[in-house]
């Protein structure tokens, strides 16, 4: 474990593996920090900032109704804040330290052990950014990652109710899930175990070189190791958010008056300025997924104009055909959805691959947001299920196709191999629907006890009358609009 | 006196407000309301929410006039606003019992 630890450390670590390992390995380069990759990914961090507040929080404002504005923003803030404080306390060692294939140790709680100049890895051997903007650039998307989860049970669960959900949740659901999926060695560490292995002649070092390259390959979360890719968190932030969005509907329960009263958005205006702000702001969650500003996080940064352009049109036009009109909320629904959709493929597929996943994404969610919605009568009040879950699910599953050189996609690079490895359709979307299925069994299950847990503790739900006055006047005591 | 209430397309004030200018009619009182009468609402669609919007916006307009005025005040309302289409509105007609200035104290007649 503390041999682990020490690779992921950078530069001594490397050094000691290949002189151990093997001495003539002794030139393999020491990662070195690049001050340009450094600046992109600190713009990239404080985009993925703009995504939430103010993006999300106008986006969903907008959608409910004038009496709860203020309690979907403050919700929405305080999520963002709460998620960053346990993140450094805590969140980033259990997610980005290896431990167990479901969650990581507190080897690096308080942040303990980085320093300005600690090198972190990136994709490419031999390249780094600060330990301390990859901690920064992650913590932006646990903050997200909670905050779409309000959007479910909007207009009717307490603050109180929010406030403890949020540290759990973020707790006993994101940080394993994020561990699972984006937990690995590194790129150094892979590549100095394959060149020590290379390297060694004789079988009893050939062996003891092996035995540390199963133990580089073995340190990793479940669903990296099984395979699943997510470039920028189709699964981790998306599906889970959805997923755990959608058992916080059911659990809570029904708007009052749901089905009856007009629950008309009150300003689409704002929720037209939230979703461009979201679509700025993913260039930093998708370009930035990277971490270096090299041809690779260019590919993401097409993708994210690609998709999202394609949905948005997809959405429009099948909105148009089914119910008669194009809608403004139509099309910027549409946008989000490629926005989600793209994520987990942006750094994987070719922009032309994006297009059809746009495409093909609008015509979906728009079908769970509407027709199955409506079917079921669930009160999911901001669509986070037909939006993020779905179009996550779709994301995840087209990015095993897209990924294939053969679609104009880049392929999954072997570092053990030194090469983009060959790909195989059944192989990789069945790791894909693995990590889809894993995503929605733990964070389904897991989220529907924190829902329950938080209402026997403080109660989910408003009284009925303050309900209907508004939360933002019971639970915050201001209101949004006094002109 | 009279109190003269007219509910109208709110696209029509302007020409309203002109027409009893024209007649001598000077201040009148203007409400935005909602509303329906034989003119049916319209479907308002957000993704998956349909709603059944019964109400329509119109402006009420106030007059209050001396009875000799009323006929007057009618036709002069009814031919601005009126578009030929359904949603056109209505006028009422009330008696007004007592009217008072309230800078001067001036009372009924002169108060208008």
């Amino acid at each position: 474990m503390k041999f682990l630890n020490l690779i992921r450390a950078g530069l001594p670590a490397l050094l000691a593996v290949a002189f151990t390992a093997a001495p003539a390995l002794a030139q393999t380069a020491a990662p070195t920090i690049n001050k340009g990759d450094t600046t992109w990914m600190m713009t990239a961090t404080v985009l993925v900032l703009v995504m939430t507040v103010p993006g999300l929080s106008l986006f969903y404002g907008g959608l409910v109704r004038q009496k709860n504005m203020l309690s979907m923003l403050t919700q929405v803030f305080y999520t963002v804040c709460a998620v960053f404080v346990l993140w450094v306390l805590y969140g980033y060692s259990l997610v980005f330290t290896g431990g167990s294939d479901f969650i990581g140790g507190f080897s690096k709680a308080f942040l303990g052990g980085i320093a300005p100049d600690t090198a972190g890895g990136t994709f490419t051997v031999g390249v780094a950014i600060p330990e301390l903007v990859f901690v920064m650039f992650q913590m932006t998307f646990a903050g997200i990652t909670a905050a779409l989860i309000l959007g479910s049970v909007a207009e009717r669960t307490k603050f109180s109710a929010i406030a403890l959900f949020i540290p759990l949740w973020i707790t006993f659901i994101y940080f394993p899930i994020a561990h699972m999926v984006w937990y690995w060695a590194g790129p150094d560490a892979v590549d100095a175990a394959a060149k020590a292995l290379a390297a060694a002649t004789d079988p009893a070092a050939k062996a003891k070189a092996q035995e540390a390259l199963d133990a580089v390959m073995a340190d990793g979360g479940y669903l990296f190791k099984a395979g699943a890719i997510d470039f920028a968190g189709g699964t981790v932030v998306h599906i889970n958010s959805g997923i755990a969005g959608l058992v916080g509907c059911l659990i809570v329960g029904k708007r009052l008056g749901y089905g009856r009263d007009v629950m008309a958005p009150h300003s689409l205006t704002m929720t037209m300025i939230g979703a461009c702000l979201l679509w700025f702001g993913w260039f930093g969650f998708n370009a930035g997924s990277n971490l270096e500003a090299t041809g690779s996080a260019v590919v993401a940064f097409v993708n994210t104009f690609v998709a999202t352009a394609a949905c948005a049109l997809s959405w429009m036009f099948v909105e148009w055909i089914v119910k008669g009109k194009p809608s403004m909320l139509g099309i910027v629904s549409g946008a989000v959805a490629g926005l989600v959709a793209v994520t987990p493929a942006s750094g994987f597929a070719g922009p032309m691959g994006s297009l059809v996943l746009g495409l093909v994404a609008g015509v979906i969610c728009f079908f769970f947001c509407t027709t199955v919605k409506n079917t079921f009568k669930y009160d999911d009040a901001l669509d986070v299920f037909g939006v993020h879950c779905i179009g996550g699910i779709t994301g995840a599953i087209a990015t095993g196709i897209l990924v294939d050189p053969a679609l104009g996609g880049t392929g999954v690079f072997d570092y053990v191999a030194n090469k983009v490895g060959d790909y195989d359709f059944v192989t990789q979307v069945v790791a894909q629907l693995k990590g889809v299925g894993v995503t929605i069994l733990w964070s389904g299950i897991g989220s529907a006890i924190i829902w329950k847990f938080v209402d026997l503790v403080v109660g989910l739900r408003p009284a009925p009358d303050r309900e209907r006055e508004g939360l933002d006047i019971s639970d915050h005591g201001e209101r949004a609009y006094n002109a | 006196m009279k109190i003269v209430t007219a509910i109208i397309k709110p696209f029509k004030l302007e020409e309203v407000r002109d027409a009893l200018t024209g007649i001598g009619v000077h201040g009148l009182t203007v409400t935005e309301v909602r509303g329906y009468g034989r003119q049916k609402g319209h479907t308002e669609i957000y993704r998956g929410a349909e709603y059944a919007v019964n109400f329509l916006p119109k402006l009420k307009i106030e007059v209050a006039v001396d009875s000799s005025e009323v006929t007057k005040v009618i036709n002069a309302i009814t031919s601005a606003a009126k578009t030929g289409q359904i949603g056109d509105g209505k006028i009422f007609v009330v008696s007004l019992e007592h009217a008072v200035r309230i800078r001067t104290g001036e009372t009924d007649a002169d108060a208008l």
